[in-house]
């Protein structure tokens, strides 16, 4: 167990680590550049051109040699300094720190109702194979999974919100609402994220039923089922100590995986939504050509996506006291 | 999957018996095995499941209306129609036209070859990646197996969707191969961790032990013993994959992020939000509508062809009543670890 977990944490810094590179060098490797963005920016708001060459030549830094710059960036990032955004002229750290909590918080929410409902609704299938319930409830999720979520995103803008304004179309509260732990802010708030929320749990709900569906089907075959109806136990009994537990442990790493695998998924859905979370950020950023700040949110959600499934890979054998060592967790 | 020849009992023998036979099999009989194996026999039994039936017809209608359907339909332009058309109002415009008087239907259609080649680069460079690193992985074991295996877990951990959206700021791509190859740039990761966990677990079965005490090399083991026994897994793998490039592709040309010079439904649909007024009700919605179930129907088409695949093929979603399917799985007695795939 101890070799595994450094083995594990040994892995998820090397992920890291080569994100931070990969970014170092993807900065590098756009072309045109900061300062030339700047240029083209300077040019557009009519500055004089001498004035642009001397703001040019301030802003250039000697340049030096790449591995002294790698160092002063990793440095610079260890310390918590992720640059200052080009376009909104603020620390990236702050723009980041406003923004993400309202992604986390809607895409926490969304993952924990989705699999609330394809937990009890697999279940059920399971339990009533072969029925017409099984079928029109497969048939439904699969249905359901064939629309992206960007795609129900639109359309919920569109009709709930524009044609009927039953729900708000943008921001994450309404003007004038300002943060504190009122009934009145947690409504609104939660009153604006719930577009976003209903187009991923929808879109989303369908896979994780067929896999609960799967899951429940093979317990439901396994001896020990059998066993436990013979000793007459209860069906409640088998259904939450025996079929549940077992069916649902193998959705806890897909769980925490699918929550950082969300947060990626978070520029589409808060550009639609102009939801101003981290996505939002991240989309204007690459509109803008914003590349400390488009890096910056990068970083934050690789960090994000390594921890949950660091979490969920160190965590399983807590949950599922068959694993013993990690590197069973794959054999299941 | 170079030299992949049959792993019929009777061929196998004769292939290794003689290292160097002077009957070579020929080439025209050496396709008519892969197909037989590959193709014509895990189609045959997947064709018993209603979804891929269904699947499978949907997805032959859209290669239908790419490659034929171009042929006859006209290519979308401005001012070919009355501006502003509702659908079902003109035969020279079933399904309406935009405010710059573009044929709705027209630009639904021409936008689907570029995505059937998408999905083909993405879903061709995504399960071939996958497949080497994975058996390769899984078979060799040792240090082989935990630097690629290592190298996969980074791929994976790195999110895909913000990852493609820089990458696809720097490079800009234009041709639909590079971006349906560019969407799978890590999505190759998860899958070759999937079949290393199912190549595990074949390494061991009783043949494959047999070529290897015969001296049979690793690359031959790998293609005639170990491929042919995942084959079916990765086909389920390349239908999903396919819809991963049909949902991001579309998503990114919706935000504008890939170069709008290739008609497809994301700028369709972008089109329809923010320039034609479908927010402000003004009798645009057939605009978002179109795009809309072109890219629901042929995701539908892909998970319904996966799905019905997966349920002979994956033991896990197997039903319980195991007389059915034993019957229709005849040569694949050993899938093995069932694993999902995130999608």
């Amino acid at each position: 167990m101890n070799n595994y977990f450094i083995k594990r944490t040994g892995r998820a810094v090397l992920t890291l680590w080569v994100t931070v590179t990969l970014t170092f060098g993807l900065i590098r490797a756009i072309p045109g550049g900061p300062l030339e963005m700047l240029r083209a920016r300077l040019v557009r708001q009519g500055v004089d051109p001498t004035r642009i060459d001397a703001i040019i030549q301030s802003r250039q830094e000697e340049s030096q040699p790449i591995y002294v710059e790698y160092y002063e960036y990793m440095s610079s990032l260890l310390s918590g300094n992720l640059g200052e955004s080009f376009y909104f002229r603020e620390p990236v750290s702050s723009i980041i720190t406003d923004a993400l909590p309202w992604t986390v918080f809607v895409m926490v929410t969304a993952t924990i109702i989705l699999f609330a409902i394809a937990i009890v609704w697999g279940a059920i299938i399971a339990y009533k194979e072969g029925s017409t319930f099984d079928t029109v409830s497969s048939g439904l999720s699969i249905l359901m999974s064939s629309v992206p979520f960007y795609v129900l995103g639109i359309l919920f803008v569109v009709v709930l919100s524009y044609r009927f304004g039953i729900f708000p179309a943008r921001y994450r509260t309404s003007p004038g609402v300002t943060a504190s732990l009122s009934i009145q802010f947690v409504g609104n708030a939660l009153y604006h994220a719930a577009l976003p929320i209903a187009s991923i749990v929808i879109t989303q709900v369908g896979l994780q039923t067929l896999a609960m569906r799967g899951n429940s089907i093979q317990v439901l075959g396994e001896d020990f089922v059998r066993v436990a109806r013979l000793r007459g136990l209860s069906d409640r009994r088998i259904a939450v100590r025996y079929v549940g537990r077992n069916a649902i442990l193998p959705m806890y790493t897909g769980f925490l995986t699918l929550i950082g695998f969300n947060l990626g998924g978070s520029v589409i859905l808060e550009e639609i939504f102009t939801y101003t979370g981290i996505g939002y950020y991240m989309f204007e950023a690459l509109i803008n050509r914003d590349y400390a700040l488009m890096m910056g949110i990068f970083l934050v959600i690789t960090t994000a996506l390594v921890l949950s499934v660091y979490i969920a890979d160190l965590t399983y054998g807590l949950v599922d006291p068959r694993v013993k060592s990690g590197d069973s967790s794959e054999a299941y | 999957m170079k030299h992949t020849e049959s792993e019929t009992g009777t061929e196998e023998e004769f292939s290794f018996g003689a290292a160097q036979s002077e009957v070579e099999v020929s080439t025209a009989d050496r396709l008519r095995d892969i197909y037989r194996e590959f193709i014509y026999k895990p189609g045959l039994v997947a064709w018993e499941d209603n979804r891929t039936r269904i699947g499978a017809s949907i997805l032959a209608v859209y290669v239908f209306i790419g490659t034929v359907g171009t042929w006859f339909y006209r290519a979308p332009t401005t001012n070919q129609s009355e501006r502003s058309l509702q659908p079902f109002q003109t035969w020279e415009a079933p399904l309406g036209t935009t405010s710059s008087g573009e044929d709705v239907l027209a630009m639904a259609i021409h936008a689907t070859p570029e995505m059937l080649i998408m999905i083909l680069s993405g879903g061709i460079f995504a399960t071939v990646l996958a497949v080497l690193i994975g058996t390769v992985a899984g078979y060799k074991g040792g240090t082989t197996d935990r630097v690629l295996t290592t190298f996969s877990d980074v791929a994976m951990s790195i999110p895909g969707l913000p990852l493609i959206m820089v990458l696809a700021v720097v490079i800009s791509p234009e041709r639909a191969t590079v971006i349906g190859i560019l969407i799978t740039i890590n999505y190759w990761a998860g899958l070759a961790r999937s079949i290393r966990s199912q190549v595990l677990t074949i390494r061991e079965h009783s043949y494959v032990e047999a070529s290897r005490t015969m001296g049979v090399s690793t690359p031959r083991i790998i293609f005639k013993d170990v491929i042919p026994n995942i084959m079916p897994y990765v086909l389920v793998n390349f239908a999903n994959a396919a819809r991963y490039v049909v949902f991001a592709s579309v998503g990114l040309y919706y935000l504008g992020i890939l170069p709008t010079s290739v008609a497809n439904w994301g700028i369709q649909l972008n089109n329809a939000y923010s320039r034609a007024g479908a927010l402000s009700g003004g009798g645009t919605m057939y605009q978002l509508v179109v795009p809309m179930i072109a890219i629901m129907f042929l995701a539908l088409g892909l998970i319904l062809l996966a799905q019905g695949m997966d349920r002979v093929f994956n033991p896990r979603v197997r039903t319980r009543l195991a007389g059915e399917s034993e019957s229709e799985t005849e040569d694949d007695e050993d899938a093995a670890a069932p694993t999902e795939v995130m999608t």
